[in-house]
């Protein structure tokens, strides 16, 4: 009976959690698409500037500017991160397993501000520091995750796997990625929400994205601006971690939920 | 199960890689770059054009005691993985010595606006250097006593080499010269901000996770609401602060003589604060839900009041996880603070930023270096604050 009760208020639980969501995705697009219906809003909010709206853009294109970073940087990230978090747990590159893990935990101390600054130098202004500092730094919560959720399968579940005949591509495929799976995607997750941050300040080095309104607000005090690019960025980023939340417990087994 | 063992020619094949790769940015990499000012950019040097014989000797020297530390033949492994360990302190000094020199040499008789830059192989082998010796630390499993060590040893080379004159005509250490008060302002406001948001994080978020433990209702709706705090990017939660707090500082006027404005450091450390609260409440909650229950009755069994066992068993047992609630926190905070630039408050971001402005290369490195320094020596010192305050036995 409790567990009736229980699974009945999980259920409640997660429709709840899918109109949050809805609502949420739905003001997303309808903020991209319609912020400039809101100009008389902001006309009222802010009756002391001349020009309440950013317009020297479409929020539709600073976003999908702004997706785009991430989404670039972050397949990046997690194509090398799974590859080389595969790498060192496999028997040929078991010898540079610790080596790869304290690189991952220390590059993650470096302020992601700074790894883009620092990026400027060797890579000039615009799209192109932007894109290495967020694919070398959403690098290592990947890295970090591959390796520990590759390192939380049983030892006998591989020993089963290899009694029941598997080759070792089998076992990887169909044991320890499923297994793993719900891990990785948790450095994943980490690694992308960090990304859509630090793709904010990448407008001050000259890459385009839903920054661009906020930094010129900062600069030439126009609070209207700002507050038009803080919204968007900040609904992008709530909206993509629980999505991503959903991803992962679709990836829960058994009793890990 | 064994595979058939072959011969294997190299012991230490982590070594090895990173020597290719060392020699292989030494050959195509430049070491430092020569521009005639400082707007221009430089002609790329590379390492044997910058060097005397007996630097390049001294290098190549080196070069061949690491390829016998990373062979497989010729040492004991333990003696291969001090010696490795051992060249990497020549090797860290070498670097800026060599990189010193060639300043000097290059910009004797060159106009008093030329300028000298480290150039990709001059980090490269720095970064070399750190990760050779961090892997024979590993290997060696020296303990925390051993490591500090070595970090001291480190820093004593590096201080040598800051010390004197050697390194001053570089470029930025020139910029460094001519911003030295500005250097030192911003670095005290740096950590007084990361200080200021951090007391009163704690104050908060330790109370909030002892709450979280006692009222298993409350932990779940606590969690989502401080997780969106964590999600939300920094820069947005910033702006999103002025328009309320310049209204706030206007309305009420003694607020606003206390300096709480839109922009500046009001804003910074509300945002720092809520930013801070989810990992040390977090880590409050499960490093009290980690304590054993045969703990708890042990101490209940002993007559202690429920006060008494907070104070007694709860907290330190849990203090090694909220340590390290408060370690991610501050390197958090670190980092956030460059962010904070933007709206005025400060901080080693306010070089960065103007730097990005000027397109001045090395007023973003003044900026950016000593921050990701400071990050990586607090998350450091922490950790070893962290592995004290484990009981002993279990360390």
């Amino acid at each position: 009976m409790s567990g009736a009760a229980r699974s009945a208020r999980q259920w409640r639980a997660a429709s709840a959690g899918n109109g949050v969501l809805f609502v949420l995705i739905a003001l997303l697009i309808a903020l991209t698409l319609g912020m400039a219906q809101l100009e008389p809003l902001f006309r009222a909010l802010f009756p002391d500037l001349g020009n309440p709206l950013y317009a020297r853009d479409s929020f539709l294109n600073l976003m999908l500017a702004h997706i785009g970073l991430v989404l670039v940087s972050s397949l990046i990230s997690v194509t090398i991160g799974i590859a080389a978090g595969l790498f060192v747990t496999r028997p040929v590159g078991r010898e540079f397993e610790p080596m790869v893990s304290s690189l991952a935990a220390i590059g993650q101390t470096f302020p992601p501000a700074a790894v883009l600054a620092i990026a400027v130098p060797l890579a000039g202004f615009g799209f192109a520091p932007t894109i290495i500092a967020l694919s070398l730094y959403g690098l290592l919560p990947v890295i970090q995750n591959t390796i520990a959720g590759l390192g939380t399968v049983p030892q006998t579940t591989l020993e089963a796997a290899r009694g029941n005949g598997m080759s070792r591509w089998q076992i990887l495929r169909r044991v320890e990625l499923p297994l793993a799976m719900r891990v990785i995607i948790a450095g994943i997750r980490v690694s992308v929400i960090i990304n859509i941050g630090t793709a904010t300040i990448g407008s001050t080095v000259g890459a385009k994205s839903l920054g661009t309104p906020l930094i010129a607000g900062l600069v030439g005090n126009n609070l209207a601006y700002v507050i038009q690019g803080a919204l968007l960025v900040g609904l992008l980023a709530i909206v993509t971690d629980l999505l991503f939340e959903r991803l992962e417990r679709r990836y829960s087994f058994g009793g890990q939920a | 199960m064994a595979l058939p063992e072959r011969r294997r020619w190299v012991g230490n094949r982590v070594l090895a890689t990173l020597l290719i790769a060392a020699v292989a940015s030494v050959v195509l990499l430049p070491f430092a770059s020569l521009s005639p000012n400082r707007l221009v950019s430089g002609q790329p040097v590379m390492l044997w054009q910058a060097l005397a014989g007996w630097q390049l000797a001294a290098f190549a020297l080196i070069g061949l005691l690491l390829l016998v530390a990373a062979l497989a033949g010729p040492l004991p492994r333990r003696l291969a993985l001090w010696l490795s360990l051992g060249a990497t302190l020549p090797l860290l000094a070498l670097d800026l010595q060599a990189l010193g020199a060639y300043a000097h040499g290059a910009l004797a008789d060159a106009s008093p606006a030329a300028r000298v830059s480290q150039g990709a192989t001059f980090w490269i082998l720095l970064f070399a250097s750190a990760l050779i010796a961090i892997d024979a630390l590993q290997r060696l499993r020296l303990g925390p006593a051993g490591r500090a060590l070595y970090g001291v040893a480190a820093l004593a080379v590096i201080g040598v080499c800051f010390s004197g004159e050697l390194l001053s005509p570089l470029s930025i250490m020139r910029e460094f010269a001519n911003q030295r008060d500005n250097f030192i302002d911003q670095l005290v406001r740096h950590l007084l901000l990361v200080g200021g948001a951090l007391l009163p994080a704690l104050l908060v978020g330790l109370p909030l996770g002892l709450l979280a433990n006692r009222r298993a209702r409350l932990r779940n709706g606590l969690f989502s609401v401080l997780n969106v705090f964590q999600t939300l990017p920094s820069i947005a939660v910033f702006g999103l602060l002025i328009a309320p707090l310049s209204a706030l500082g206007r309305a009420v006027p003694w607020l606003g003589e206390l300096g709480v404005s839109g922009i500046g450091v009001a804003p910074a450390i509300i945002a720092l604060v809520l930013y801070s609260l989810l990992p040390i409440v977090r880590n409050t909650y499960s490093g009290l839900a980690g304590v054993s229950t045969g703990a708890l009755e042990a101490a209940r069994g002993m007559g202690m009041t429920p006060r008494q066992i907070l104070w007694r068993v709860e907290i330190p047992l849990a203090l090694p996880v909220i340590l390290s609630g408060l370690r991610i926190v501050t390197v958090q905070a670190i980092g956030l603070v460059v962010v904070a630039a933007l709206i005025g408050a400060g901080g080693f971001g306010t070089f960065i930023f103007q730097g990005l402005g000027q397109y001045a290369i090395d007023l973003v490195l003044l900026g950016a270096i000593p921050t990701i320094v400071l990050a990586v020596i607090a998350d450091f010192a922490l950790q070893i604050l962290v592995s004290l305050s484990r009981p002993s036995g279990t360390r």
